[in-house]
């Protein structure tokens, strides 16, 4: 008796296990490696259902700091970038890992920080100054430190800002290696500044006491860019559906999806695929 | 159906184990003889379970020979024996299952597993117990189920470690009318023993150890009344201590 | 605030909305996990019975190894299979990074030593009371496996579901190799990852509950079976 309830229970376990087998694979998917940002402000479920409605192609996306993004089509292992430093995609391109840079969108940084305010920056719009009162009074300041697009934009505003980061650093300074989220919290927890992309600040759930205290600055600003990962040096590259998947982010329909994609009243992105400067 | 020659007698020959620069048994002859019941008596640490588990052959001994009369393969030697240990090694399953898992490690087909398994547990009076886990028998009921299952084998030569140990008297004498039976069977029966009242009333041969020696080996009645080593003597006056 | 309103009401309205969104992820938990228990159990239940009965020159040392595999950090094993399914990898080519199977590899790889070890005991332990009995039989050491398998299935099962245990509540390695793709390779402890990141605390909570649910109903299980076991063993 107590045999055949082993036996039976072990059997239905396989049975159920065989019974749903994911419809995964065989069906057309490209990978995408992208940013953080992107996942975490939800800009991605709200764009992938419709691009995958009208072409029938599976977006699956691998959501990481740029510079790991980039790695990850370095190493072969995604279709697609949609990354947001400049400089990061270049040297991709030039590497020859990269087909074309197309410009996308783009939104901007804000510097988040606590109410309390330690470094009396709240209000301001000069994000250098900001910066240069933080480094002074050594306030709390939440680094990326992952080497993504967000990283590198703050690392700039340092040196735009006339800090000699590696002299200043101390204490106050902390570098996590996180996401855009988990950073957030981590500032939210120390009562510290931080460098944000403001989708991400928006959809965040735990501001708690942090708010935005300077923005509006134009070096703030932060451009997303899309390239095909190059088939010469990845022969794995699914080149028709990861260009189709460009083609349509750049085209009027994605576009203006970009710029409906809302949280609140809230514009998250600004689409700009018609700025080649971009 | 059955090969009804026996392999027996058994010749032991210069039969030494060693450990440790030890010697835990020195037998230079001993027979084993067919169809006899040989009970092998001895005080604790006279090597009497060692002989019985060198004779099966699951101790390697040190040097001499052990050897079937009429010689066959290894694993025929091993079919047609059969050992049953002073602590019954019961496995995790129902009664039955034990009698199923002991002729299918003997080549029995499914069929005739069912069909033998079934008869011999009612032939030993375990028919109501077939469903039950073994390892909840009592004592008693786990040294018939051993015998039983070694008897379902239906084995030329079956050796008994001390059968009758830490049970009381009825179970002893359920366990005493199972040799009975094997006995009449045509099975050889070797077993140990502390109890002289199985002995006398059971035995054929006597082969008594003390030390790791074989002492004495001789017919059953001559040995109890007329013992001819003084060990033996001392031992049956329980003079015999160590 | 929203982030103390965890009660059953809103763990199920989160759970259950958003179209099943969460059943799919709880489903794919499931479903890598107990695939990669599964064949770890295939794999390592014989290959712990047989290590149990062998004796070799090195054997101590490879028992050691197994031992110590038992606490192999899950992150570095997920970065080991990373860089082998890696499509500049040796196994590039069969273009598992980031799926599901990928993901059931690196559970397996992290479940297969505690089942190895575990069941190594078990049998070493079984097989001092069953050998004399087994030999008798005529049974050999390779032969005398099935059996010790089936007579330890009480402790096996349990030995399962420590590995079940191990892969379910297990997030660095598949977070690494599977990429925590939204509904293909996302999982229970990915997601709790996620929402956290996305400081959705209430939503990472409930899942945490869910994650504690089964693994509390895992344990019930295998606490259950122990007691029916004891019952075999004579025990109790």
């Amino acid at each position: 008796m107590l045999r055949r309830t082993f036996v039976t229970a072990a059997a239905s376990m396989l049975v159920a296990l065989g019974m749903f087998h994911p419809a995964e694979a065989e069906e057309r998917f490209i990978t995408v490696a992208s940013t953080t940002s992107t996942q975490d402000s939800g800009l991605f479920d709200a764009l992938l259902p419709a691009f995958t409605a009208k072409t029938g192609i599976t977006v699956k996306v691998i959501a990481q700091g740029t510079g790991q993004a980039l790695d990850t089509a370095r190493r072969g292992d995604a279709d697609v970038v949609f990354v947001h430093a400049k400089a990061q995609e270049l040297k991709f391109l030039e590497d020859g890992f990269g087909v074309k840079r197309y410009p996308v969108m783009y939104n901007d940084f804000v510097v988040v920080g606590p109410k309390s305010d330690p470094a009396g920056i709240a209000g301001g719009k000069d994000v250098a100054a900001a910066f240069k009162a933080i480094a002074e009074k050594k306030a709390p300041f939440v680094s990326r430190g992952d080497k993504s697009g967000t990283h590198s934009a703050e690392l700039k505003l340092w040196t735009a800002a006339g800090i000699d980061l590696p002299a200043v650093r101390g204490e106050w300074y902390r570098e996590i290696g996180q996401g855009m989220g988990a950073t957030l919290n981590t500032a939210n927890a120390m009562v510290a500044y931080t460098l944000s992309d403001r989708g991400t600040w928006i959809a965040f759930a735990n501001k708690g006491d942090l708010g935005i205290v300077v923005e509006g600055d134009k070096k703030l600003f932060n451009q997303y860019g899309v390239m095909l990962v190059n088939p010469t040096k990845i022969p794995t590259v699914k080149v028709d559906d990861g260009q189709a998947f460009i083609d349509w982010l750049i085209s009027p329909e994605g576009q203006a999806m970009i710029a409906g994609y809302r949280i609140g009243d809230q514009q998250l992105f600004f689409p700009n695929a018609d700025d080649p400067k971009a | 159906m059955r090969d009804t020659t026996s392999l027996l007698p058994l010749i032991v020959r210069d039969l030494r184990l060693e450990r440790d620069g030890r010697v835990l048994l020195d037998v230079p002859i001993a027979r084993i003889q067919n169809r006899q019941r040989n009970v092998i008596l001895g005080p604790n640490g006279a090597g009497k379970s060692l002989f019985l588990k060198t004779c099966h052959g699951l101790v390697p001994p040190t040097s001499g020979s052990i050897e079937f009369t009429r010689p066959a393969s290894a694993a025929d030697n091993r079919r047609k024996q059969a050992m049953v240990f002073q602590k019954p090694v019961m496995l995790r399953r129902s009664v039955r299952a034990n009698f199923m898992h002991a002729l299918a490690m003997a080549g029995v087909g499914w069929r005739e597993r069912r069909r033998i398994a079934t008869e011999t547990m009612a032939q030993f009076g375990l028919s109501s117990l077939a469903d039950m886990p073994a390892r909840v028998l009592s004592g008693g009921e786990q040294q018939r189920l051993a015998i039983a299952r070694a008897a379902s084998l239906w084995p030329d030569l079956l050796f008994l470690d001390e059968p009758t140990s830490s049970l009381d008297p009825t179970a002893s004498r359920q366990i005493e009318d199972m040799l009975e039976i094997l006995h009449e069977r045509g099975v050889t029966l070797v077993l140990t023993t502390h109890d002289l009242g199985l002995a006398r009333r059971f035995a054929d041969v006597i082969l008594f150890f003390h030390n790791g020696r074989l002492v004495e080996e001789s017919n059953a009645e001559r040995f109890f009344t007329a013992p001819q080593t003084p060990e033996a003597k001392a031992f049956l006056e329980h003079r015999l201590f160590w | 605030m929203q982030q103390d309103a965890i009660s059953t009401a809103s763990i199920l309205s989160l759970l259950l909305g958003d179209g099943g969104h969460f059943l799919g992820i709880i489903f794919l938990s499931l479903q890598v996990t107990i695939t990669a228990v599964t064949c770890a159990g295939l794999v390592g239940l014989p290959l712990g019975a047989a290590l149990a009965l062998s004796r070799f020159p090195g054997r101590t040392v490879i028992i050691v190894l197994v031992n110590t595999m038992m606490g192999f950090p899950p992150v570095v094993a997920g970065l080991a299979i990373f860089l082998l399914l890696s499509r500049s990898g040796p196994l590039g080519d069969m273009g598992l990074l980031f799926t599901p199977k990928a993901m059931m590899i690196a559970q397996f790889v992290l479940v297969l030593p505690i089942i190895v070890a575990l069941t190594r005991q078990t049998i070493e332990d079984l097989w001092t009371e069953y050998q004399d009995h087994l030999t008798s039989l005529g049974a050999g050491r390779l032969r005398s496996i099935p059996t010790l398998l089936w007579d330890a299935r009480f402790s096996l099962v349990t030995t399962l579901l420590a590995g079940l245990g191990r892969a379910s509540a297990e997030v660095g390695a598949i977070l690494i190799v599977g990429g925590n793709i939204a509904g293909f390779t996302r999982t229970m402890t990915t997601s709790i990852a996620l929402e956290t990141s996305k400081g959705d605390l209430p939503l990472a909570m409930a899942l945490g509950v869910v994650l504690m649910s089964l693994t509390l109903a895992i344990n019930s299980l295998a606490y259950g079976i122990s007691r029916v076991g004891a019952r075999f063993s004579g025990k109790s």
